[in-house]
């Protein structure tokens, strides 16, 4: 079967790769570009391990098809971080110890900045509805909750 | 002990690994990829139980891009000593054939065959061209059918029917009993008598990231295999093992690990790969589906365990009995000795008989998961417990208070206490806020109801082996290497207990794993052991550093080593040094390394003991809707004894996380099976972990009750917290609902169920 040529944008930069017509945009970010931030833990959309961004909406990777990617705007984990910076999630989940093995992070860190730039000051109550979506073994997911929560207030002071 | 004065141990640093973890950096089992790499897959057994009469692969051998393809035949023929470089526990045959299925599948899931192709996608149509011919046979899915007489028996030959077992039925692998005392007097003594039979389903670790490998061979034999693994070394002994080549042989490089919870203790399809490398001439990489995780893994065991207590009226214990029955799986090898002897633990029982069975069936051979087979045995006795001090009409701390185990109590499995937490755990809980808070049991007429529950556990914690490096580098900084993969935030805490050691801030400390190649022999991250005996490596490993830095100074005053000792960073001058010796940082001793002898590099090794047991107590509430039998935890604290906790987030985390996973044991997870043996949930979907809004904040409490067998007074904290959720989830159960349920998981059809029984009983 012919490959599709696939023209899209990742973390605000041009890119274009070939993959089969049946690839999920989770295969090709990470087999084919190399982008291993995004993780697998399911490939049915019921962890939220390969959480990104796609035209500025929250999707599991493996449920999308990488040829629908072409002409659109893909944001990963690779991305959430400016230059040498972290965003205020990042620093937060750091400082709240709100990862043990980690391998959830990415996905709730990219799950988590979609909540907040649609509602830049969310409830306790509305976090982890949001975040439900995403699996996390380790923690309970309190501390996950309390980064958040902190990250969003931070923000919110930056910009007052 | 000694109240020491800390500087760094029981501080919050950002862990050392955390930049790369927060932005994706990190690679774990599945990011790892070599050019020319091949793509392994398992072709799995579709029944349950059957003998494979015959298995032909030449269709897949012919496809364009198949480029090994492997089978049980292919394997050395294994025998059933135990494993050398392991406790003896475990067969090596019953590690092979588990790895890939020789003459007969024992589970649905089970491996047959595994080919290596250029692509994945070839490599999974390949699987569909293996033809295998079954001889089905009945699968024996229960307990109770796997101890009926006239059950199919899974193995002709079990090594631990030895003793004792030739009468048990065919499926009973292994006993282990204790008792102690006159049983028989001592429920004769006893005023009020309960008992009770409880049950609970095989559940998974759920660790989110699947199993994961990539080995390569070369052309001299040597291998190598990264790994997704909670023990480097024992990888490489199992592989070794079932490969039948020589550990030296391999060298096992651990990625970062998401998750395990003693779920990577073992090795599945790790012997494969290598070998599928090796017929093929190039690297090879498996990586596991969901489904695959959860049919070919080693959840734990589903049991049925018969309780019995007897106590006086003043709610002193004096007789227990307990009868429990795990379910192993495939192979022998459930966590019944350490459920048993968990068991009764937490209490001062007089006369006490304990029998606890190992009992294999058609399901996948379990393996290790957090505080293995004690929530199971807690869950019955705390459960009881509970139901005793309704009985008394005693407060359910007051009951536990008044048979607490206190330190110079001798355990029901054996060793006297020495200082213990469990007292302090229970005043903790009675002291919190939460305990005195008013409850809304709800009225009896309104669907929502709310109860409160309360239990007390305890789990060993393991010592064995370590080693640790620590070497400092010119600019006054140190690396400390060790052999355990991070799967919590144990690169922080040996961190810290070097910065401690050292006296240099813990961010001039650089934690790192290591593989087996680099560093001395080291157990598994497991048994809450890392920070415990792991610790306790790296800890004397910087006293090795101090030594050394120590006769460094000593040739720069010209005195003697012995006239000098070290002070909060620093080299001092002792008694009998000159006196116009100005104290030597451990940055000017690093920077002069080179002229006074050269690197200085720390070490130690050493096999530790037992950590000892922490003990901890939790407190639920919980809401239920008696319309839809649907419950959740409203409010959730945990108090444990840490015994030092040298990063408490990081323990607070253990005692979060570990309350979270024995919730949801509590009131969802399960594995369902269908007549066939079949799992009819294989998936996240399905099979249902708590989520973010399936949880309120979880308050957890450290206590500190030092052990002395750790120069800080460590324990382990890892595997404590999971072993009393369920009975205290089921606890306020009770007290929400009136009714007892003695069968988890607490899913919205069994509540209904249980519910509508007692209705109908008129209770």
């Amino acid at each position: 079967m012919p490959k599709t040529h696939v023209e899209t944008t990742i973390n605000g930069e041009p890119q274009e790769f070939l993959c089969e017509p049946s690839e999920s945009l989770l295969a090709a970010l990470r087999d084919g570009l190399g982008l291993t931030g995004t993780k697998e833990g399911c490939t049915t959309g019921d962890c939220g391990a390969c959480s990104v961004m796609l035209d500025g909406r929250l999707v599991p990777s493996c449920m999308v098809l990488a040829p629908e990617a072409i002409g659109r705007s893909i944001e990963t984990i690779e991305g959430v971080a400016q230059g040498d910076s972290l965003h205020p999630l990042q620093q937060k989940f750091l400082e709240h110890a709100a990862l043990q093995c980690g391998v959830c992070t990415p996905g709730f860190i990219v799950a988590a900045k979609a909540l907040l730039e649609r509602n830049p000051d969310p409830s306790e109550e509305e976090t982890r509805y949001w975040l439900a979506g995403n699996l996390c073994r380790c923690t309970g997911y309190d501390k996950i909750i309390r980064a958040v929560l902190d990250a969003a207030a931070e923000m919110r002071e930056a910009t007052a | 002990m000694s109240e020491r004065k800390f500087r760094y141990v029981g501080t919050r640093p950002i862990r050392h690994d955390g930049v790369d973890k927060v932005t994706g950096r990190a690679l774990y089992g599945a990011d790892f990829s070599l050019p020319g790499m091949l793509h392994g897959a398992v072709l799995r057994s579709p029944h349950a139980h059957a003998r494979i009469v015959s298995i032909d692969t030449r269709r897949a051998e012919e496809m364009e891009g198949v480029e090994a393809v492997l089978t049980g035949a292919d394997l050395p023929e294994l025998d059933a000593r135990s494993m050398p470089g392991t406790d003896g526990r475990i067969s090596v045959r019953d590690l092979g054939h588990n790895c890939i299925a020789r003459d007969r599948v024992l589970y649905h899931g089970h491996a047959v065959a595994a080919v290596a192709a250029t692509r994945l996608e070839i490599a999974r149509e390949a699987l569909g061209r293996i033809d295998v011919v079954y001889e089905r046979l009945e699968p024996v899915l229960s307990l109770e059918r796997a101890l009926e007489p006239d059950a199919p028996v899974l193995h002709e030959h079990l090594p631990g029917r030895a003793r004792g077992l030739q009468d048990a039925p065919g499926n009973v692998a292994g006993r282990v009993a204790f008792k102690q005392g006159d049983l028989e007097q001592g429920f004769a003594e006893a005023e009020v008598v309960l008992e009770r039979e409880f049950s609970t389903e095989m559940v998974h670790q759920g660790y989110i990231e699947p199993h994961a490998c990539v080995a390569r061979v070369g052309e001299d034999g040597q291998v190598v295999l990264w790994l997704t693994t909670q023990g480097p070394f024992i990888a490489r002994t199992y592989c070794a093992n079932v490969l039948g080549i020589e550990p030296g042989r391999i060298k096992v490089i651990p990625s970062e690990i998401g998750g395990g919870f003693g779920g990577k203790t073992t090795v599945y399809q790790e012997p494969l790969a290598i070998e599928l490398a090796r017929r093929a001439g190039r690297p090879v990489k498996m990586v596991m589906s969901r489904e695959e995780v959860f049919r070919a893994t080693g959840p734990t065991s589903g049991t049925r365990i018969q309780v019995k207590l007897g106590a006086r009226r003043d709610g002193r214990l004096v007789a227990a009995s307990s009868r429990m029955y795990y379910e192993a799986g495939a192979y022998p090898g459930s966590p019944a000795g350490p459920g048993a002897l968990a068991a009764l633990g937490s209490y001062r029982i007089p006369n006490f008989q304990v029998e606890a069975f190992d009992v294999v069936l058609n399901k996948p051979k379990v393996n290790a998961y957090r505080a293995p087979g004690a929530p199971m045995s807690t869950f019955a006795t705390e459960s009881l417990m509970d139901d005793l001090a309704r009985e008394l009409e005693l407060d359910p701390i007051e009951l536990r208070l008044k048979n607490a185990s206190r330190e110079g109590d001798r355990a029901p499995y054996g060793p006297t206490y020495g200082p213990i937490g469990l007292v302090d755990a229970l005043e903790a809980v009675r002291a919190h806020p939460h305990y005195r808070a008013p409850l809304e049991h709800g009225s009896p007429d309104e669907p929502l109801r709310r109860g409160r529950g309360v239990a007390a556990g305890f789990w060993f914690n393991a010592g064995m082996q370590s080693s640790a490096d620590v070497s400092l580098h010119a600019d006054g900084s140190a690396v400390v290497s060790t052999g355990n993969p991070d799967i919590g935030g144990s690169r922080a805490s040996l961190a810290l207990m070097v910065a401690e050691e050292l006296g240099i801030p813990v961010e001039r400390v650089r934690p790192t794993v290591s593989d087996t190649d680099s560093v001395g022999y080291t157990d598994g991250t497991g048994g809450s052991r890392v920070t415990f005996a792991t610790g306790l490596a790296a800890i004397r490993a910087a006293q090795d550093v101090i030594g050394q830095l120590r006769e460094r100074a000593a040739r720069i005053w010209g005195v003697e080593p012995d006239a000098v000792g070290w002070e909060e960073g620093s080299a001092v001058p002792l008694d009998g040094a000159k006196a116009d010796c100005e104290p030597l940082p451990i940055a000017e001793l690093a920077r002069q390394m080179a002229a006074t002898g050269g690197p200085v590099v720390g070490r130690a090794s050493l096999s530790a003991p037992a950590a000892g047991p922490s003990f901890t107590a939790h407190l639920c509430d919980l809401e239920v809707d008696c319309d839809t039998g649907r419950s959740r935890v409203v409010r959730y604290t945990a108090v444990q004894d840490a015994g030092r906790a040298v990063h408490p987030a990081y323990v607070e985390g253990q005692i979060q996380g570990g309350a979270a996973q024995g919730i949801g044991w509590a009131l969802n997870e399960e594995y369902v099976y269908d007549p066939s043996g079949e799992m009819a949930n294989p998936g996240f979907l399905d099979y249902r972990m708590p989520v973010a809004s399936d949880l309120p904040m979880i308050d957890a409490v450290i206590v500190e009750v030092p052990n002395p067998t750790h120069p800080y007074g460590v324990r382990g904290v890892g595997e404590t917290p999971i072993v009393v959720p369920l009975a205290a989830v089921a606890n306020a159960m009770r007290d929400a609902t009136g009714v007892r349920f003695d069968s988890l998981p607490l899913s919205p059809p069994r509540v209904l169920e249980g519910l509508e029984r007692s209705a109908g009983e008129g209770v």
